[in-house]
């Protein structure tokens, strides 16, 4: 063996061991258990293998430009008014889809100059046009209209993210999904119903507290009687519960301030406990400046009512006796202990910045992942001895050969999955991957065939093998680098457009490929110097 | 051993019985496609809900009809799943079944509609999750654990699900069961049907998609299609000659069409793994029209003499070997993931059975013989061949 050869085959030994490590770390002992054990342990399982919850969420950002759009109208009305300037109207003629565009009708002849200042200086992220028959234009300048976008769907996603660590659920992914589309993939390893999670994701978790104008009423139309057909200005109108003597589904109205003394941003803590009926409850405390605000408030409504308001909906009214610093709390509406500990944790990983609602939903149960695991490897165990006695059978000699290159294809294709773990990548194997691991095995014995065959007919035209080997590979060697190309081609689109399952199968195909061209390449080839230099001048090869 | 050995085939004579071949197939699914069953998009492209239930009894399809034309469900489809071994149904419902405000009320009201005879104020332990049993078992605390309570119930909750679930195959068929299962507390085991009773199906898998997804995916699944052959096109012009890329295009579409065409005819849903599997053909059946194209540049530079319809049979028959080999490997792989690589796969092995079928034969039948014809009427029209050795060699 010369020297070359030598270093060639610690090199593939080398890396060899270096995937092995990848797939079983340092077993505890070489049984086929303790082995399987430590392959399961670096080997990380995609949700349909491993059983879970797949849920795809629409964050409607639309929301958030409201909120930003009716504060700049408060403002807008707030400026206007100490300049002492009129206007007949601001609001956003189409709340739904252009929530950002807000128009000002009946602005006092001559205000220009006051109304640009007012939104450079206090309104920056908006454009200003128009100012024929005194109405004016305001919509939220491109740039920061995504801006504010995208920056909604981070927070949703760091706040689903905290309510989920809460929950305990191990190993979530919380994702950006789709082409910008707004979207939030969360897979939830091990979870096979969805029900309380979906509700505790959802729920925004605005909390509120606003001064209570009136009620309950029975209905809509009962409070616009009450009030002369007209609501006060800067009031609403909030559903409450239902109220005491009327069905379970009739619900109460209140009319509340539209403007609120505390929100959730101010809250500091949030704890399940119970109320003076020592029924469940959720009591909150305070920040500092937050307290300092509604102690403001309540000092000077002393005697009046305030509203609790969760989602918008009134959760209790309370009159306030006497000002109140730091501390609330909400009851009412009959809690469940666990209600009252999932509000409290909600209420402590924050609100969302906009509603979300579901577009896809999919449950693996663990007894289908089990099932899907037997089926897949039962077929890569069936596929692969096939094309491993195939090889022999036909190639003799040189069949061990493609089948050690292909027993090592399948090692680096399953240390890389497992190195991945070990890095914290997490490359998951899905059932299309294992797929994708027996599609590899068809298509890298390929590359085996190509050069046989090449080496065959070299052989048939009068060549000595050395030379035949030689030539079979140097030919080959352009046409399969050809083939893996298109196909890695394919596989990389395939990696960008799919999600999980698809994913998985273009990961494994990517990278089995790739491996392939080691393999089949240099590891056979390798094998066959190795082989050749045993071999006596003018000896036959098996092949 | 050697299955091909000096074969001598003249393919290219052959061309007008392999485009008629191609026709018919074609056609036929195109056909299919426009006017028969359209494109048998599956729950991933159209939108619905899928459920699949196990029965602890051989189902009785008529009546889960009547329970879910009861509860007003619009047109479900009940199949039976799997080998009917296993009791396994699948519950096909319309995009329609689902809202914004609730994506999964088609599965809540099938659940609902199944469950009959609900002793009151009893919880389904075949539909339980992991999480309601911990609650029943803290409430009634059958162990008497003072603190730790929390964590040694979810245990026992686990305990009793995992062994329903990975054990039993989804259902309890009566609370005996429960004495023998491992890692769960005598005292938990004869507690439960205080709170529980046993109906006598579970859910064990749930798809749904809302129909927003569904479009979106379409609309993706086309592009990913698109792009693949245009990457295709762009790299073969780029080491062979532009004509090679477009034949090779040519061919991988008419694969593609006939593939999807047979999912067509035969009404078999396309899911999102079998776009995966068509992208891979895609790739796949390239490559065996890139090798053929490889000998035929290789030859070129050595025939120089000789036809170019001669140079192209040469070529094909020198690769036969080859092609039929791997061909017949893949083939063989593939058919053991069809055979044996369960339900959920079946899509997707279906269509790389049928593409690995279709690639080979076309990259003999269909890519060469473009080339052929395109040489062909460049000389018809008095213009000199395209230069044909390969530039990037």
């Amino acid at each position: 063996m010369t020297k070359n050869l030598l270093w060639k085959l610690l090199f593939i030994v080398g890396i060899m061991l270096f995937f092995l490590f990848g797939i079983f770390g340092v077993p505890k002992g070489l049984s086929g258990s303790s082995l399987l054990a430590a392959l399961t342990d670096h080997i990380h399982l995609g949700l349909d293998l491993s059983g879970g919850t797949h849920l795809i969420l629409q964050v409607h950002v639309n929301d958030a430009v409201n909120v930003d759009a009716q504060n700049a109208i408060e403002i807008l009305k707030e400026q206007l008014r100490s300049r002492k300037i009129d206007y007949s109207d601001i609001s956003q003629p189409d709340p739904q889809n252009s929530p950002d565009h807000v128009v000002l009708k009946g602005i006092q002849p001559g205000a220009r100059s006051d109304l640009l200042s007012i939104v450079q200086d206090h309104l920056p992220e908006y454009d200003l046009t128009g100012g024929a028959e005194n109405t004016w234009n305001l919509s939220m300048k491109p740039s920061m209209l995504s801006d504010l976008k995208s920056k909604a769907v981070t927070q949703a996603i760091e706040t689903i993210r905290n309510r989920i660590d809460q929950l305990g659920v191990s190993e979530p992914t919380i994702q950006e999904h789709g082409l910008g589309q707004y979207q939030i993939l969360v897979q939830l390893p091990g979870v096979d119903d969805p029900g309380r999670v979906k509700d505790i994701m959802q729920s925004t978790a605005m909390l509120e507290i606003k001064q209570s104008l009136g009620g309950p009423f029975p209905s809509e139309q009962a409070a616009l009687q009450d009030k002369g057909g007209v609501l006060p200005a800067d009031s609403i109108l909030l559903p409450g519960h239902a109220m005491p003597g009327t069905a379970d589904e009739g619900q109460s109205w209140y009319l509340v301030s539209r403007v609120s003394a505390v929100s959730g941003k101010d809250l500091r803590d949030a704890q399940p406990s119970s109320d003076q009926n020592g029924q469940p409850s959720v009591s909150f405390t305070l920040t500092g400046e937050g307290g300092q605000r509604f102690y403001n408030f309540t000092s000077s409504h002393v005697g009046d009512s305030l509203a609790v308001v969760l989602d918008n909906k009134v959760q209790e009214v309370a009159n306030i006796k006497e000002p109140i610093r730091d501390r609330g709390e909400i009851s009412g509406g009959r809690m469940s202990d666990q209600q009252a500990k999932d509000l409290s944790m909600i209420l402590r990983s924050g609100a969302l910045p906009a509603s979300i609602s579901y577009l896809e939903e999919r449950t693996v149960g663990p007894s289908l992942g089990a099932d899907s695991i037997r089926s897949g490897v039962r077929a890569a165990v069936i596929g692969m001895v096939a094309v491993l006695i195939f090889m022999l059978v036909y190639y003799r000699g040189a069949g061990i050969n493609a089948d050690v290159a292909l027993i090592f294809n399948l090692i680096i294709l399953l240390g890389f999955l497992g190195w991945s773990t070990i890095a914290g990548v997490n490359v998951a194997l899905t059932l299309p991957g294992i797929a994708g691991v027996i599609l590899t095995v068809g298509m890298g014995v390929d590359s085996n065939v190509l050069i046989f065959e090449r080496i065959r007919e070299e052989l048939r035209n009068g060549k000595t093998p050395p030379s035949a080997v030689d030539q079979g590979f140097s030919h080959a060697w352009i046409t399969i680098v050809d083939t893996h190309v298109t196909t890695i081609v394919s596989a990389a689109i395939l990696f960008i457009f799919g999600t999980g399952p698809v994913k998985g199968f273009a990961t494994t195909l990517t990278f089995g490929l790739l491996a392939n061209l080691f393999t089949a390449v240099f590891v056979s080839r390798v094998i066959f110097e190795w082989v050749l230099s045993r071999k006596q001048r003018g000896e036959a090869l098996s092949i | 051993m050697e299955f091909f050995h000096d074969v001598n085939i003249d393919f290219l004579g052959k061309k007008w019985y392999f485009l008629a071949f191609s026709l018919i197939f074609s056609v036929a699914g195109l056909f299919s496609m426009l006017f028969w069953h359209h494109i048998p998009w599956g729950v991933d492209f159209r939108g619905g809900t899928l459920v699949y239930v196990k029965f602890a009894n051989p189902p009785d399809l008529g009546a889960i009809r009547t329970a879910l034309d009861r509860a007003g469900l619009h047109d479900p489809k009940i199949q039976p799943y799997d080998q009917a071994s296993l009791h396994e149904v699948l519950i096909d419902l319309d995009v329609r079944e689902t809202s914004e405000k609730a994506l999964d009320q088609g599965k809540q009201k099938i659940i609902q509609a199944l469950e009959s005879n609900v002793p009151a104020n009893k919880i389904d332990l075949n539909n339980a999750s992991s999480l309601a049993i911990k609650n029943f078992l803290m409430d009634k605390d059958p162990m008497h654990l003072g603190t730790d309570a929390d964590q040694k119930y979810t245990a026992q909750a686990q305990a009793v699900a995992s062994y329903r679930d990975k054990v039993l195959g989804g259902v309890f068929n009566s609370f005996d069961q429960l004495k023998g299962a491992p890692n769960v507390d005598p005292s938990v085991a004869a507690a439960i049907p205080d709170g529980f009773y046993l109906s006598d199906f579970g859910v064990f898998n749930v798809e749904i998609v809302g129909p927003q997804v569904g479009g979106q995916l379409r609309t993706q699944a086309g592009l990913a299609t698109l792009y693949s052959l245009i990457g295709m096109l762009v790299y073969l012009g780029f080491r062979f000659e532009w004509i090679y890329g477009v034949a090779a295009v040519v061919t991988v579409f008419h694969d593609t069409l006939i593939t999807v065409g047979a999912f067509s005819l035969t009404n078999t849903e396309i899911s999102l793994t079998v776009i995966a599997a068509i992208l891979t053909l895609i790739g796949y059946s390239n490559n065996d029209t890139i090798v053929v194209f490889d000998r035929i540049r290789e030859n070129i530079k050595l025939m120089r003499r000789e036809k170019l319809s001669e140079i192209v049979n040469r070529s094909i028959n020198q690769t036969l070997s080859r092609t039929i080999l791997t061909a017949g490997l893949t083939f063989l792989t593939v058919l053991a993931l069809f055979l044996f690589g369960g339900e959920v796969l079946r899509g997707f092995s279906l269509a790389l059975v049928i593409g690995i079928l279709i690639g080979t034969y076309s990259s003999i039948a269909i890519a060469a013989p473009i080339l052929v014809a395109y040489q062909d009427w460049r000389i018809e029209k008095g213009k000199r061949p395209v230069a044909m050795p390969g530039k990037a060699r």
